[in-house]
């Protein structure tokens, strides 16, 4: 970070008040919308049968069927289920292609931050961190979440049991909502706090195997994000205040004397969009590979 | 071994004190890469131990929680179910539920309570055949063929069929009635002079629907499901039953015994299943050493008694 980026960084209140003011609101926040919109209508499908009583899709995130005929699987479980020895039914086994075509094909991370609900808490703790100006934050390694997502994997076969789903947060919360929360608020609660007060995009940008596994998917995803008028750049860092993974934007960004690609060719892009909308100088757009 | 050398090449550039920097910068890095790499190894290793030793403490689910019909056996279960709730969805009855956290029950895994709600016993049994891992398995086709549990008269002390009264609703509602549940009658020692009609669970028929617990008069169960592993006893497998042996060989596989004689006057024989003793035919006529006629015997006393 250069002195310069500080110094105006200090200037600003709120970071992308630049772009507000030069996009307007909305289009300033377009992405974030539709990625909200996004992750609620994911749940709203399920809820409207247990609710209403009309059936979309039924089941959770970790198996659904919609209208009754297409499965649909994810195959990070079914890859545990499968590591304790469960080969998947023919149903299940569709499921998990499409989930993974799908994927291939957005962006693994696309998971995290168009679908995954605890996106909303942990942003909404980022949110929270940048507004009370918290800077304390405990440093640990990115690359614990694959650690994670090694033990995941290794302990079903060791153990004989989908050891992960005793305390993964993301399905405790999607199936919370959908079929009953009992105590899930309190992890809910406790992963907003952990982000808050303890370690910045700490769970999802450090921890979540799930994510460690999704960003694999997207090694080689066909839908990216691009920082092709990176000529544009005013170095006034607010995409990197906002990014969730802010590592995978300086190569794209600032690699232009090295000849690196514009293109964020990093597995751990989420694809969620904020940079495209917090850039007043529309550096970033969607693209595809 | 790389962690000897990275020392290795500390010692030497501190000793020489001609290293150049960017060699001495290689050589913390290396060792801040090792010591960080060890660091979050041993993190996970913790995690992963404790997350393996609860998952193994998760597995003894409690003796009221029982899994749909098809239920792989209970450390199978864990491994299988993938948690989705499809077959909480699928059941017409919505008799199952995921448990939440905070139960003592696997996180996410589907149950049933008898007493709340019992199984229906679906013909086409849909909880099973949505499952997409065969958590629930596919391979049962029948549901009389379901082994949910295994219903139990638990506590004869309580149950009022050993108290001498009718009831019956246990044996009334068994969607296998005569098979799984029957009523066998024994001797009400209590009045004398009645019958009990006491509840029988079959195992070789019972599917641990429930209906039987969910149906029992009393303010708690006397007949409960309980898991197989809890209910079932086992004979060794070195055990042989002689009358079963016998029929599958078509004789006895032992020595015969030994017809027993007995030491009787003659004439007189003892026979068990044709009514003990019998006398030689002569003696049996009418005349016995006591009158038939009861009077005769009431004389009898009188005349006793005015002696």
């Amino acid at each position: 970070m250069t002195a310069n980026t500080i110094s105006s960084t200090k200037e600003k209140q709120v970071p992308g008040q630049q772009a507000i003011d030069k996009k307007g609101w909305l289009r300033a926040h377009k992405w974030l919308i539709l990625r909200r919109i996004s992750q609620l209508s994911l749940l709203a499908l399920f809820l409207t049968g247990p609710l209403l009583g009309v059936w979309i899709i039924k089941g959770s995130m970790a198996s659904s069927l919609t209208l009754d005929v297409i499965p649909l699987s994810d195959p990070y479980v079914m890859l545990q289920a499968l590591m304790s020895g469960n080969l998947p039914t023919q149903a299940g086994l569709i499921g998990v292609i499409i989930i993974l075509v799908f994927y291939l094909l957005v962006g693994g991370r696309v998971y995290c931050s168009w679908m995954c609900p605890i996106n909303m808490v942990t942003d909404a703790a980022a949110w929270m961190r940048r507004k009370l100006g918290l800077k304390v934050s405990s440093q640990f390694s990115r690359s614990s979440r694959y650690w994670l997502l090694g033990l995941t994997l290794i302990l079903p076969p060791l153990t004989g049991a989908i050891v992960w789903e005793l305390f993964n947060p993301v399905s405790l919360m999607f199936r919370g909502i959908i079929f009953g929360m009992g105590w899930a608020w309190m992890v809910i609660i406790a992963i907003f706090l952990f982000d808050l007060f303890i370690s910045q995009r700490g769970w999802c940008g450090h921890l979540c195997p799930v994510g460690a596994f999704y960003s694999l998917l997207g090694v080689k995803s066909l839908l990216r994000v691009s920082a092709a008028n990176r000529d544009q750049c005013d170095d006034c860092n607010d995409c990197f205040v906002v990014c969730p993974e802010p590592k995978v934007i300086r190569p794209a960004l600032k690699g232009a004397d090295k000849g690196i690609s514009p293109l964020i060719d990093e597995m751990n892009c989420t694809n969620c969009g904020r940079c495209i909308d917090i850039c007043d100088e529309n550096v970033f757009n969607f693209t595809k590979r | 071994m790389s962690n000897k050398q990275g020392r290795g090449t500390s010692v030497e550039s501190g000793a020489a004190l001609t290293g150049t920097s960017s060699k001495k910068k290689a050589t913390l890095n290396r060792r801040k890469f090792l010591g960080d790499t060890l660091k979050t190894a041993c993190g996970a290793g913790l995690l992963g131990l404790g997350m393996g030793t609860y998952s193994r403490q998760v597995e003894s689910t409690p003796a009221w929680v029982i899994r749909p019909p098809g239920a792989l056996p209970e450390p199978d279960f864990s491994g299988a179910c993938i948690r989705c709730g499809l077959c909480v969805r699928d059941c017409p009855y919505d008799m199952l539920r995921l448990a939440e956290l905070g139960e003592p029950v696997a996180l996410g895994t589907p149950y049933f309570i008898a007493r709340d709600k019992p199984c229906e016993m679906c013909e086409d049994i849909p909880c099973a055949a949505v499952c997409p891992t065969n958590a629930l398995s596919h391979e049962l086709d029948n549901i009389d063929d379901a082994r949910m549990g295994l219903a139990v008269l638990i506590d004869q002390e309580e149950c009022i069929a050993f108290q001498g009264l009718r009831c019956e609703v246990c044996f009334n509602v068994c969607p296998l009635q005569g098979d799984a549940i029957t009523i066998e009658m024994q001797h009400n020692r209590r009045s004398g002079k009645h019958a009990m009609f006491i509840p029988v669970v079959h195992s070789d028929a019972c599917t641990g629907c429930g209906k039987c617990e969910k149906a029992c008069i009393l303010e708690e169960a006397a007949i409960k499901v309980l898991p197989m592993e809890l209910a079932k006893g086992l004979v060794g497998e070195h055990y042989r039953f002689g009358w079963k042996q016998k029929k599958v060989a078509g004789k006895s596989l032992v020595t015969p015994d030994v017809e027993h004689q007995y030491n009787l006057p003659e004439g007189v024989t003892y026979d068990y299943n044709k009514g003990g003793l019998s006398l030689p035919p002569e003696s049996q006529s009418d005349e016995t050493p006591y009158s038939s006629n009861p009077l005769d015997s009431l004389k009898r006393l009188q005349n006793q008694e005015s002696k």
